[in-house]
């Protein structure tokens, strides 16, 4: 693997890790599993990617991604609390209507973005390789966040919005309302998958309605990859796991596309993938159960 | 042990002059898919031709994205590391992923619509920079015209396409564009998966007199579908690609997506040769191949007429 490609992978990881962070608030934090983020990462690319288009400045044009997510988020959050529908149904449902606004919102199902101005030109001037720059200002973003994240899920309103997803009955009958963590939860967790697909079309040069496919996996596998390694107690440490599964996740699909040394193809790809996380998945479990014997 | 690792570094010595003669084309697409696999054996075999042989001088790398945007990034990362003489990006996102990552190793895309609007390109006739390629926008006009010779009666003419697919919008656009010039109205329906095909071919019946089917990723794998809506209701396909002919539409012009690989090796092998990028203008793809399917024209009620039978370079039987 080359220095280059391994670059790309980690900032691919950072990119992804705020996907893994918002997976990481509805799926493990409110217990909602969530397949919004199939629709708001494609819209937060969207969003800023027409933005940056039509001249707004980038810091700006990454806000409203963030806004645009986090509304998505609302959006299901509403389905199921207002309108009783079961969770996973309504954040489906949010999803397949999301591809037709994402479509609307761009006017067309590819913006190209090369040689416009994002919020990582300023910083290529500094006289570091861009390959180094770009993975270096998404790792501040994301320690940023990490923190920010953290600090919220340690106030009084996030540990009762923890309590929510643990056991929403008894947090109730503390005088929690619970719809209401469950709206705030969403609309965080989508704003943060809003960003990624910010960030993404930045990096990459185009904001595409395809971009989306497969986001809650990638989201799942940072999630449970990070899980596994850290086996977290404190919250930081579980926001901590999210970014380095999200980039392990990466590094091991860099690995699987060099693969085709030992006779693998293309086509091939998917299957490698899945192996190399599961291995990722069983090793600590081998590693327990010898300790254990 | 001393002794194997002399060996071995006397080898790789001796394996130098070799490897220095050697070039290096990685190409990458977005999904396998026939057309596109298509392009990517043309291109493969058109270098060939032009004295590109792999085994001999000539080391050819592949890989596909699976239609996923992020792999799509995380292989031009990888062939950008790479350093090869020459990228081949098949697709639009593809192209997008590898142009935005270099500004040095020569790209050659190919199998993109709408260089110019994918941002690929400031200008199809001087690139500049390290950017050109081939574009595969269909003969519009010239389909148009064959539909009128076939079944001159067609005022409403169906498409069937993807609306997330950036090459099929433009031909969408471009159809919409050229068809009151040529006496018809173009009415559209959407097919966001392969499973919805049908479902879109139905809601045409009764509302067109012909469907056009565009070379658009998603209608053209599930083509079989708008074959079957269209023969049961007697409505007469065509198609924008020659390979979708013997499956079942009327006819198509030109338009073989391994004729396109065999035109972007051709540019390949000029920058090989030292040529800058940058000073090749963007090919339109060329087809001028007409393939006729008389037995699926009677199961869609029509009669392709004797001269245009006689003037097709294949037939389907």
């Amino acid at each position: 693997m080359s220095e280059i490609a391994f670059l790309g992978a980690v900032e691919l990881g950072l990119v992804y890790a705020f996907v893994g962070i918002g997976v990481y608030l509805a799926f493990r934090v409110l217990d909602f599993p969530d397949l919004t983020v199939d629709g708001s990462f494609p819209l937060g690319a969207a969003v800023a990617g027409v933005l940056f288009v039509s001249g707004l400045d980038p810091w700006t044009a990454s806000l409203a991604a963030i806004l645009a997510g986090a509304c998505a988020g609302l959006v299901t959050a509403t389905l199921n609390q207002r309108f009783g529908i079961l969770h996973l149904l309504a954040s489906i449902l949010t999803m397949i209507a999301l591809f037709s606004i994402n479509l609307r919102v761009m006017g067309r199902p590819n913006i190209a973005l090369i040689n416009q101005p994002t919020i990582l030109s300023p910083f290529y001037g500094l006289g570091l390789p861009e390959q180094y720059v770009r993975p270096l200002v998404v790792l501040v973003m994301v320690v940023i966040a990490v923190i920010l994240v953290a600090r919220f899920l340690n106030s009084d309103f996030g540990l009762a919005m923890r309590a929510t997803g643990v056991n929403p009955r008894m947090a109730r009958a503390q005088g929690i309302d619970t719809g209401v963590h469950i709206y705030v939860g969403m609309a965080l967790a989508n704003g943060l998958v809003g960003l990624a697909g910010a960030l993404f079309a930045q990096t990459n040069g185009f904001a595409d309605v395809t971009t989306g496919i497969g986001t809650i996996v990638v989201g799942l596998a940072a999630v449970i990859v990070g899980e596994t390694l850290f086996r977290p107690r404190l919250v930081i440490w579980a926001l901590v796991g999210c970014v380095v599964g999200s980039v392990i996740y990466r590094i091991a699909i860099q690995f699987a596309l060099s693969a085709d040394a030992i006779g693998l193809q293309a086509s091939d790809l998917n299957l490698v993938t899945a192996v190399l996380v599961a291995v990722a998945l069983i090793l600590p479990r081998l590693r327990r159960g010898r300790a254990a014997a | 042990m001393l002794k194997r690792v002399a060996a071995t570094a006397l080898v790789g010595l001796l394996a130098l002059p070799a490897a220095a003669e050697e070039v290096s084309v990685a190409v990458t697409a977005i999904v396998e898919h026939p057309a596109l696999d298509a392009a990517r054996d043309g291109i493969r075999d058109g270098l060939a031709d032009l004295g590109f042989k792999v085994g001999e001088n000539l080391k050819f790398s592949y890989e596909s994205a699976q239609g996923n945007p992020a792999t799509a990034a995380q292989i031009a990362r990888k062939f950008i590391g790479e350093a090869p003489n020459v990228i081949v990006p098949i697709s639009t996102p593809s192209a997008q992923a590898v142009v935005a990552g270099t500004k040095d190793i020569p790209v050659v895309f190919t199998a993109v619509t709408d260089p110019v609007g994918a941002g690929l390109v400031a200008d199809a006739a001087r690139p500049g920079g390290n950017v050109t390629g081939v574009s595969d926008m269909s003969p519009i006009p010239d389909h148009l015209a064959l539909i009128r010779e076939i079944t001159p009666g067609v005022a409403r003419l169906g498409i069937i396409y993807n609306p997330g697919e950036a090459n099929s919008v433009a031909l969408a656009n471009r159809l919409k564009e050229l068809a009151p010039g040529a006496g018809m109205q173009i009415v559209e329906a959407n097919a966001t998966k392969t499973a919805e095909v049908q479902q879109a071919a139905r809601s045409l019946v009764g509302k067109v007199d012909a469907i056009y089917i565009p070379t658009d990723n998603t209608v053209v794998s599930a083509l079989e579908a708008a074959v079957q809506v269209a023969e049961q209701n007697r409505i007469p396909l065509y198609a924008g690609d020659t390979d979708s002919v013997p499956r079942g539409a009327i006819a198509a012009i030109g338009f073989n997506y391994y004729d396109i690989g065999l035109q972007t090796a051709q540019i390949v092998a000029r920058v090989l040769k030292g040529e800058a990028p940058g000073s090749i203008p963007v090919t339109q793809a060329q087809g001028t191949d007409l393939i006729v399917n008389p037995g699926a024209a009677e199961k869609m009620g029509v009669t392709i007429p004797e001269a245009v039978i006689s003037r097709a370079n294949t037939v389907v039987k």
